[in-house]
Formats: structure tokens, C-alpha cells, sequence
């Protein structure tokens, strides 16, 4: 009787120092993204106005202008990332669902889960030394190739694996209907599945967005707006990173505005994302 | 009912032989998962226009064999069908034959309501009809006139296009049915079509069965020995993926030929 009250007394104590020390690990996990937030915004905000969102670049020494060639840049650049590897990435991820069940699907597979490893400075001076060095010139396209070498094989696995997620009863039940097994994927299959493919695609342009040492090896940056996808273009991080390098105060007050933006854009991406999936509304279209 | 006159009969008939519409025969059929043989080689008529039950405990088979009437067992990996299975005298698995076309003409019910989550109820029962390239008129009209046969339509004629996620497991069975009916095969399997479902729905699906057959090659699998009783004409007994006893139902249920099949159905095992 005794025993069973010490014991569950011990227990009581067990769970509760349990729970504090959960709750201690999570609240250090959160200082440093609380306190990134934190610098960002009381950084950033008094530097960020309208000008800064819509005007170019003023020579150093000269006080106003703004990033609005970066910006415009990075949604290019992204941009320009997805629409090479979207397309593959999601037919790469099909086939491996689909089709993948032999030595080439486990090749392709091991070839993506190891791309997704690589370093993106790696992947940088890959497309630095086969796209720039060829062509003579930094490009939008060059730094667009380099994001979309980095998210090609985050779009394949995440499409493979919310393909995956779909019940064979489902393609049963559409071959059962006398589907070929094509209408089966497009219609049904990719159908049931396009929540979670357009969160992972969502994802991966959230975390290339960031990237820049590879555009610091691709697209370089410029101060003026951009002249067509084969010239050297300013992103969002190149500039960021340029202008904290820089001993200005009035360029390092930019650096940290800039950041807000690319954060605030960041965050949305992710935040649409997070919409897709919890969203499984229907929408239907005569 | 219709018949259908082959005019080029194969070369070992010496005449042209009259098959009535949906009619299957089994010859011979053999099938296994990954080496394990499931189907012993199995022989039988299934008649047009009637309702064949397919019963035995379970693990003998019922589902295999149904699966290899529509050619759903192959899309298994690993899994291999052997024998014939003749559609109005036609082998579905000769070389050179389509299973897709072979799918369109029987159409399956499954164990468990699968219908598509991300779709409407107005876009489930169509989903087979926009496959054959139908027009949009001619799909609402076949969309109402399945709902109706599936005995479901005034249940869910006000919220054709909500998902079809929001209705009850025996709607959703039903709403399955009127999906298999909407691309008018000729042949309808149902494996179990009513193990997940209460009374009520029960008997619905039921009393849709015996209507359907006037229209339909109907082969139903059931655990419930009772629903073979009260809605096939004939009824087979698989044990152990081999055909014990096939036969008119009131026949098979009151006097076997076969002791096993007696001990089954008096519940002495399985
Ligand atoms: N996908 C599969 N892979 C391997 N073996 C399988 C598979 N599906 C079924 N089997 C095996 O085949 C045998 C027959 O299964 P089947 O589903 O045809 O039985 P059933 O008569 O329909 O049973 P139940 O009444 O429980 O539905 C079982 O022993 C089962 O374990
Ligand atoms: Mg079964």
C-alpha cells in the first residue's frame, strides 16, 4: 500500500520533470528563431519603405533607392528554377512511384537522396564551370540552372513519396473502370496527390529562395534592372550578403531590410504550403 | 435477353456459336502471389442475366477469383494467372487482348467503399465515362441514371458536387456501384459488397442486386451464407482455392452432393 503511493508519487515526479525538460528543450530551440525574427524586424523595418520596394540601387554615397531590381531578380531566378525542375522532378517522381520498382528506380532513387546532400557552393561551381564558363558570361539562366540542380531531387523524393501515399485501392479502383494505367496516375493518382506534391514543390523554391553562394558563382548581381535571362542579374541573398560585407552603415541598414523581405516572401511560401495540405477542399470546374 | 452472334468463329467450331451477352466461362483457372498457388485450377459456367454468389471461409480464394475475371490480379506484382476465362466465348487473357477493354466490359465493386477522396459525387460516378471521351450531356444523363439504379440518387441529388467523402460507408458502397455501373459493362463483380455495411444498407444493396440482374452478369462474393441464399441463382463453394461445389443455390443450400460443402454451410468449420 505504501509502496504503491511512493510509487506513484515517483512517477508523478518523473512525468513532471519530464514534461519540464521537454519544455525547456523547446523553448531553446525557439531562442534562436525567435531572436533571428526579433533582429530581423527592429533591423530591417526602419530601413524598409516604399522606395526601397520599388526603386533601383543609388551609387554609394548616396542616400534613398532601393532593392526592387533584387527582388524582381530572385522571383525571376526562382522562377526560372521551377519551371526547369517542377516538370522534372515530378515526372522523375512518378516514374519512381509508378515504374520503380527495378534497378534503375533504385539507382535514380540513390542518385536524388545523394543530389540532396551535395553542397549547394558545390553545385554552384558545377553550373559555374558547365553553363558560365561556356557561355562566356554570369546569367539568370545560370543561377536558375543551379537552383533547379538543387531542387530537382527535393521535388522528386517529396513526389515519390506523397504518390506513394495513395491507396492501390484507389488505382484499383480506377483500373477496375477500365482506365489505362495513365488516366489511372494523371487522373487519380497525381489527382489525390497534388495537396502534398504542390507543399513539397512549395517547400524546396522556400529553401532555394535563400541560396547564395550558388548565384554568387552564376548570376552575380547587377544595379540596374535585368536585361533578359542570359545576363548577370541581382537576387535578393547576393545582395544581402554584399551589402553586409560592406563597411557602410547606410548599405548594412539595407542588408537587414532586405532580409526582412526575403523572409517575409520566405514565409509565405511556406505558409501556402501549409494550405495545401491541410486543404482538401474541392473544386469543381464544368 | 440479347444474344451475340460471333460471325468468325474461332477455326476448331465448325459453326458459329451464339453466346449470350456477359456470359463467362472458367477453364482451367490457376492463379498464385509470388509462387504461393491460391487457385487449384478452377471450372465453371457463370450464366448471363442471373446472380452467381461466390462463397467459402475465409483465405480460399473468393477475391483472387474474382480478380482474375476482370484481370486485376495481374497488376499485383508478383502475381500470375494461368487457364482461361472465356466472355462470350472469347479468352480475356489470349495473346494480344487488352486488359483495359477487358475491364471496361466488367466492371468490379470492391470489399471496402474506395471511392476517389478528391473528387465530387458527380465526378466519381463520371469518372469511367470522361475515360471514353463521353460529351457532358450524355455524362449527366448516364450520372443521374446510375445514381438511380444504385438506388442512391435521392439521397444525394442535392449535393451531386459535394465530396464524396461526406457520405456514410453504405452510401459510399452504393455510390461505388453506381460508379461501376455508369460505363455499362456487361459483367459486374462484387467482392463483398456489403461486409462493411449495416442492415439497412444491407438489404438495399440487396434488393439493387436482384434488380440488376435482369441487366447484368452478376458474380457476388459473400461471407453471409444467408445473403447467397436470398439473392443468387447459383452459388459456388471455393475451399482452399479449389471449386468444391457449384450449383442453383436452393440445391447447393439444402442438399449438397459434397460433405465439405455441407459441413461449411451447417458450420461445422470455417
Ligand atoms: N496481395 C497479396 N499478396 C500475397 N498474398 C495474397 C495477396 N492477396 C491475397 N493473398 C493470399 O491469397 C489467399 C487468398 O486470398 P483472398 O483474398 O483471395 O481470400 P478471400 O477468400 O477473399 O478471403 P476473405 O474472405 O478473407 O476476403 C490468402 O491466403 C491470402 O493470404
Ligand atoms: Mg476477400
Amino acid at each position: 500500500m505504501n509502496a504503491e503511493a511512493r510509487r506513484l508519487r515517483w512517477r508523478r515526479l518523473a512525468s513532471a520533470l519530464a514534461l519540464a525538460g521537454a519544455a525547456a528543450s523547446t523553448a531553446l530551440a525557439l531562442v534562436p528563431l525567435i531572436s533571428t525574427v526579433y533582429f530581423v524586424l527592429t533591423r530591417g523595418l526602419p530601413a524598409l519603405n516604399l522606395a526601397f520596394l520599388t526603386q533601383l540601387p543609388r551609387p554609394v554615397g548616396e542616400t534613398g533607392g532601393g532593392v526592387a531590381n533584387a527582388i524582381v531578380g530572385s522571383l525571376v531566378v526562382v522562377g526560372l528554377a521551377s519551371l526547369v525542375s517542377v516538370p522534372i522532378g515530378v515526372g522523375a517522381g512518378i516514374y519512381l512511384s509508378e515504374f520503380g520498382r527495378n534497378r534503375l528506380g533504385s539507382l535514380v532513387r540513390f542518385v536524388a537522396d545523394v543530389l540532396t546532400g551535395v553542397p549547394s557552393i558545390v553545385v554552384g561551381i558545377f553550373i559555374y564551370i558547365t553553363v558560365v564558363l561556356t557561355m562566356k558570361r554570369f546569367s539568370a539562366l545560370a543561377g536558375g540552372l543551379a537552383l533547379a540542380v538543387i531542387m530537382v531531387p527535393v521535388v522528386t523524393r517529396t513526389t515519390e513519396e506523397m504518390l506513394r501515399l495513395v491507396p492501390v485501392t484507389l488505382r484499383e479502383a480506377g483500373l477496375a473502370l477500365g482506365a489505362p494505367y495513365w488516366r489511372v496516375v494523371t487522373g487519380i493518382v497525381l489527382r489525390s496527390a497534388r495537396g502534398g506534391i504542390i507543399t513539397g514543390i512549395m517547400l524546396a523554391i522556400a529553401r532555394v529562395a535563400g541560396e547564395t553562394a550558388p548565384l554568387l558563382l552564376t548570376s552575380l548581381s547587377n544595379n540596374f534592372w535585368h536585361r533578359g535571362i542570359t545576363d548577370q542579374i541581382a537576387t535578393l541573398p547576393v545582395i544581402i550578403f554584399s551589402y553586409a560585407t560592406t563597411p557602410y552603415e547606410d548599405l548594412n541598414a539595407k542588408a537587414w531590410a532586405a532580409s526582412l523581405v526575403l523572409l517575409a516572401m520566405v514565409l509565405t511560401m511556406s505558409l501556402l504550403a501549409r494550405l495545401f495540405t491541410g486543404g482538401r477542399r474541392v473544386v469543381w470546374r464544368r | 435477353m440479347e444474344t451475340v452472334t460471333r460471325s468468325t468463329p474461332p477455326p476448331v467450331l465448325e459453326r458459329s456459336e451464339v453466346f449470350l451477352i456477359g456470359s463467362l466461362r472458367v477453364e482451367g483457372l490457376e492463379a498464385s502471389y509470388g509462387g504461393r498457388q491460391i487457385l487449384k485450377g478452377i471450372t465453371m459456367d457463370i450464366p448471363a442475366g442471373a446472380v452467381t454468389a461466390v462463397i467459402g471461409p475465409s483465405g480460399c480464394g473468393k477475391s483472387t477469383f474474382v480478380r482474375c475475371l476482370n484481370r486485376l490480379h495481374e497488376v499485383v506484382p508478383g502475381a500470375r494467372v494461368s487457364g482461361r476465362v472465356l466472355l462470350e466465348g472469347q479468352d480475356i487473357y489470349a495473346p494480344g487482348v487488352d486488359p483495359v477493354v477487358v475491364r471496361r466490359r466488367i466492371g468490379m465493386v470492391f470489399q471496402r467503399p474506395n471511392p476517389f477522396p478528391t473528387m465530387t459525387i458527380y465526378q466519381n460516378v463520371a469518372a469511367g465515362l470522361r475515360v471514353n471521351g463521353w460529351d457532358r450531356r450524355r455524362t449527366a444523363e448516364a450520372v443521374e441514371r446510375s445514381l438511380r439504379m444504385a438506388a442512391l440518387w435521392d439521397e444525394v441529388k442535392d449535393r451531386l458536387h459535394q465530396p464524396a467523402t461526406g457520405l456514410s460507408g453504405g452510401q459510399q458502397q452504393r455510390l461505388c456501384i453506381a460508379r461501376a455501373l455508369a460505363v455499362e459493362p456487361d459483367v459486374l463483380l462484387m467482392d463483398e459488397p456489403t461486409s462493411a455495411l449495416d442492415p439497412v444498407s444491407t438489404l438495399k444493396i440487396e434488393e439493387l442486386l436482384i434488380e440488376l440482374r435482369q441487366r447484368f452478369t452478376l458474380v457476388v462474393v459473400t461471407h453471409n451464407m444467408q445473403q447467397a441464399a436470398r439473392v443468387a441463382d447459383r452459388t459456388a463453394f471455393l475451399l482452399d482455392g479449389e471449386l468444391v461445389e457449384f450449383g442453383p443455390t436452393a440445391e447447393l443450400f439444402t442438399m449438397p452432393r459434397d460433405r465439405r460443402t455441407e459441413d461449411y454451410i451447417t458450420g461445422r468449420f470455417g
